[in-house]
This record gives structure tokens, C-alpha cells and sequence, in this order.
């Protein structure tokens, strides 16, 4: 080992003297303390809470005034929970694009494949019914912006 | 075709296990199948080549206003002049930056300028012409489009998909007709939404006459041609026998702006 040297700038080969010290230490304690909980504020909050699962509601005045055996969709009902949007995404282009507005069902029964004037026609109660299941899985499709809901329709009666 | 969710994943999961990928278990299941399920309305009125007569003769300026109320109120097109709420009110110069129109009235040296003005009479500067999408035959609007929102039907109708519109606005650009209208704002307070059937549109896309695409698919003829008392005729360019090649064959007709190549197919009797 050398000997160190010492010159005019101190003393060289020798491992300057820090004093180990954590500065500031409450503020960043605090400042730490602050952050985890802002950002598991979700979680804690949600504790023992539970949201209440979707229950879209079929009581509009046109289903309603359905017979009993006709009070079907226009597919079985996992069918069309599970792929309406696909259902709905190939209406879209094959009406606008290729005008073919006319979808036969698997029981063989036609109707307009029109999402304003077909599927609004019996689930006229948008925020009771599509809202529904689309709130609480956190889905904002934009079909609204554009296609007219028959709400306003369904108040003024009541 | 009733599939539960677990025989979805169970489907998805072997897929993929195959290679196939978990996209091809919903291809294996769902669309496709629906392809073939949907066919045009066999009620629809179909040609090989639609066009418009619009016989100046027999439109007087109510009639003109009528069909543009008809076709505005049945394709919820926005009255600006006109909110639903008083509050909405806008000033003018605003109403006129931010008119939307699908059929307009124009003034002759408007609607045709630069064509043959010295020798067409002096009665046909004065009229009030009626105007729209004239549908071109070589529509430069659709050659502009990047998203083909706007594309020729091979029937000859320019139509809009407004789901793909982007709002770039190159096809007003390119359009010499002045037939689009863009949506600079929400369109909704402005709308009466009378007419539940015909969907509105948003802030952001272009919008314009659509052929009634949507009444000719149902057997129905456009909404402005069925209150213009026939002054307004549709049909088919390519049937000799239809009625528009008739008042083509049987009368002087002139269309707007011919020398620029887009091809209008909007006929004007004068
Ligand atoms: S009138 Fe304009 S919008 Fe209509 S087809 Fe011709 S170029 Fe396109
Ligand atoms: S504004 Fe819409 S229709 Fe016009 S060119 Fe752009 S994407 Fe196409
Ligand atoms: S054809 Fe239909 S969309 Fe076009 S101007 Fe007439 S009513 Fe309006």
C-alpha cells in the first residue's frame, strides 16, 4: 500500500470522510407514507365492499306486450351475451357497405339488421339494459354518439 | 350455436395449444356464419346506374323547400337556426361556418359558374336551383379519401360510412360541389331526433346526401323526390326504358361543372 501523499488539494489515496447521514429523513418517510397510500386508495377503500353485479332489466313496454313464447331474442341469449358485439360489428359492415340489411336468424326468421330500429325497438331502455353490463366491466362502446337511444320516447309515455 | 363460456376458453385454449392462436377459436365460432346470414331486402330498389332528374319546370320555391325539409328530417341533419334548447343559441356568423346540408337552394351563376353564360336565357340566371350530391360517375371525393369512408357503390351511389369517417376533410377539398358538410360541433342540440329510424352523426366526421341509400334498400324512393310533387325523378341511367333516360331523351338538360371530369349524375331540365 502506498503511503499517501499529501499536497496542496488535501490529501490524495485516501478515502475522503462522508458522514453517513439520511437527509431529510421524515419528509421523505412521510412524503412515502403519503405516496402507497394515494395509490392503493382503490383497494383499502374498496374493502368488504362489493359492487352489485349488472342486472340489465327486459321490462320494456314492447316486450312485455310479447307473448310469452315469443319473448326471444333473435338468437339464444348466451349467443348473444357472449358475441353481440361481434353480431353487431359485422350488421354494421355488411348493411353500410354491402346492403345486405336483412339477417336470417337460426330459426329462420328475418329481421332488419339494424341496431337503432331492431335492438332498441325491444330494449328501449338503454341505461337499464346495455349500461348495464357495459358499466360494469368498464366498456364505453361509442355506437351511442351517433344511434338514437328511444329513451327519451320511453319517458315521455310513462 | 348456444356456446357456454367455458366451452369458449376450452375451444380457445386447444387452439392455441395448436398453434392456431386464441383469435381463431372466436373466426371458428362466430363471424363468417353471419356473413351469409345477411342478404339485401328483396323489397329494394335497385339500378345499374342510379341518377336524379331535377326538372326546373316544375320546382317552385315551396316545393324546393320541402324536399329539403323531408330529407332533413328524415336524415336528422341539424338546423342551426333552430336549437332544441334556447340556450344553445349560436350567432350567425357561426350558423353559416357550421352549416351542415345534404340539398341546398343556389343561384344559377353559383351553381354552374363559368358555364356558357351568354347563351343561356336570361330566365334560368333567376332560378333558384336545387342542389346535392350529384353522385359523380368519377367522384374525386373518393379518390381523396385515405380511410374509404367514401366510396362508389356499383350502382353509381356515393356513400358515407360514417363509422370510418376520420374527419380529415380532404374530400371537401376535393369536392367541387360544395354537396359536404363537416360536423364542427355536436350536432345533437340541434337535432329534433323526430325521425328515431336514421341515426345522427358526431363532432368530427363529414356528412352529406346519401342517395337515400337507406329508403331505396327498403323499396322506398328518396325522401325528396316523393314530396317534389315530380319535379324530381329517379332511376336508372342504364335501362333505355327507365323514366330518367325518358326526360333525358326528351328534353334539354344541363349539369354542373361538366368540364372539371367528375361526371355529375344529377340532371337539371331548364
Ligand atoms: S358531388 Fe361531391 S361529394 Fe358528391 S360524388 Fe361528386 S365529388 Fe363526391
Ligand atoms: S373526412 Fe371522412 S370521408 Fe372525407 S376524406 Fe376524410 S375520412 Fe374520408
Ligand atoms: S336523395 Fe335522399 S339524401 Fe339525397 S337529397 Fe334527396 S332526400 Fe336527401
Amino acid at each position: 500500500m502506498k503511503e499517501p501523499v499529501k499536497s496542496e488539494f488535501g490529501t490524495v489515496g485516501e478515502k475522503p470522510k462522508v458522514e453517513k447521514k439520511f437527509y431529510n429523513r421524515n419528509l421523505i418517510l412521510a412524503g412515502i407514507i403519503v405516496f402507497v397510500a394515494l395509490i392503493t386508495y382503490p383497494i383499502w377503500n374498496l374493502q368488504g365492499k362489493s359492487v352489485p353485479p349488472p342486472d340489465p332489466k327486459l321490462d320494456t313496454p314492447v316486450i312485455q306486450k310479447m307473448a310469452e313464447q315469443d319473448r326471444k331474442c333473435i338468437e339464444d341469449k348466451t349467443y348473444m351475451r357472449n358475441y353481440h358485439m361481434q353480431m353487431l360489428d359485422e350488421w354494421r359492415d355488411q348493411v353500410v357497405r354491402n346492403g345486405n340489411r336483412e339477417y336470417t336468424s337460426l330459426s329462420g326468421k328475418k329481421y332488419t339488421a339494424s341496431l337503432q330500429n331492431t335492438c332498441l325497438e325491444c330494449h328501449s331502455n338503454k341505461s337499464q339494459f346495455c349500461d348495464q353490463c357495459h358499466n360494469y366491466v368498464g366498456v364505453a362502446p361509442y355506437c351511442w354518439g351517433c344511434h338514437l337511444t328511444r329513451e327519451k320516447k320511453l319517458a315521455e309515455a310513462k | 350455436m348456444s356456446i357456454s363460456r367455458r366451452d369458449f376458453l376450452r375451444i380457445a385454449g386447444f387452439s392455441t395449444l395448436f398453434g392456431l392462436g386464441a383469435k381463431s377459436a372466436f373466426e371458428m365460432l362466430a363471424p363468417g356464419e353471419l356473413e351469409a346470414k345477411l342478404t339485401p331486402n328483396p323489397k329494394a330498389l335497385s339500378a345499374q346506374r342510379w341518377a336524379m332528374v331535377v326538372d326546373m319546370r316544375k320546382l317552385n320555391e315551396q316545393t324546393a323547400e320541402k324536399c329539403i325539409e323531408a330529407c332533413h328530417r328524415v336524415h336528422n341533419v341539424p338546423d342551426f337556426e333552430d336549437p332544441i334548447d334556447p340556450k344553445d343559441k349560436i350567432d350567425p356568423e357561426e350558423k353559416i361556418r357550421w352549416e351542415v346540408k345534404w340539398i341546398w337552394k343556389e343561384k344559377y351563376e353559383h351553381a354552374f359558374p363559368g358555364q356558357a353564360e351568354v347563351a343561356i336565357p336570361e330566365k334560368i340566371h333567376k332560378l333558384n336551383f336545387l342542389l346535392l350530391c350529384n353522385h359523380c360517375d368519377n367522384p374525386p371525393c373518393v379518390r381523396v379519401c385515405p380511410t374509404k369512408a367514401t366510396w362508389k357503390r356499383e350502382d353509381g351511389v356515393v356513400m358515407m360510412d360514417q363509422h370510418r369517417c376520420i374527419g380529415c376533410r380532404y374530400c371537401m377539398a376535393a369536392c367541387p360541389y360544395g354537396a359536404r358538410s363537416f360536423n364542427w360541433r355536436d350536432p345533437r342540440p340541434f337535432i329534433k331526433g323526430d325521425d328515431e329510424s336514421y341515426p345522427t352523426r358526431e363532432i368530427g366526421v363529414v356528412e352529406k346526401c346519401n342517395f337515400c341509400a337507406e329508403r331505396l334498400a327498403k323499396g322506398q324512393l328518396p325522401a325528396c323526390v316523393e314530396v317534389s310533387k315530380g319535379a324530381l325523378t329517379v332511376g336508372d341511367l342504364n335501362d333505355a326504358k327507365s323514366k330518367v333516360r325518358e326526360l333525358l331523351r326528351t328534353n334539354f338538360t344541363i349539369r354542373r361543372k361538366t368540364q372539371l371530369g367528375s361526371n355529375p349524375q344529377v340532371y337539371y331540365i331548364v
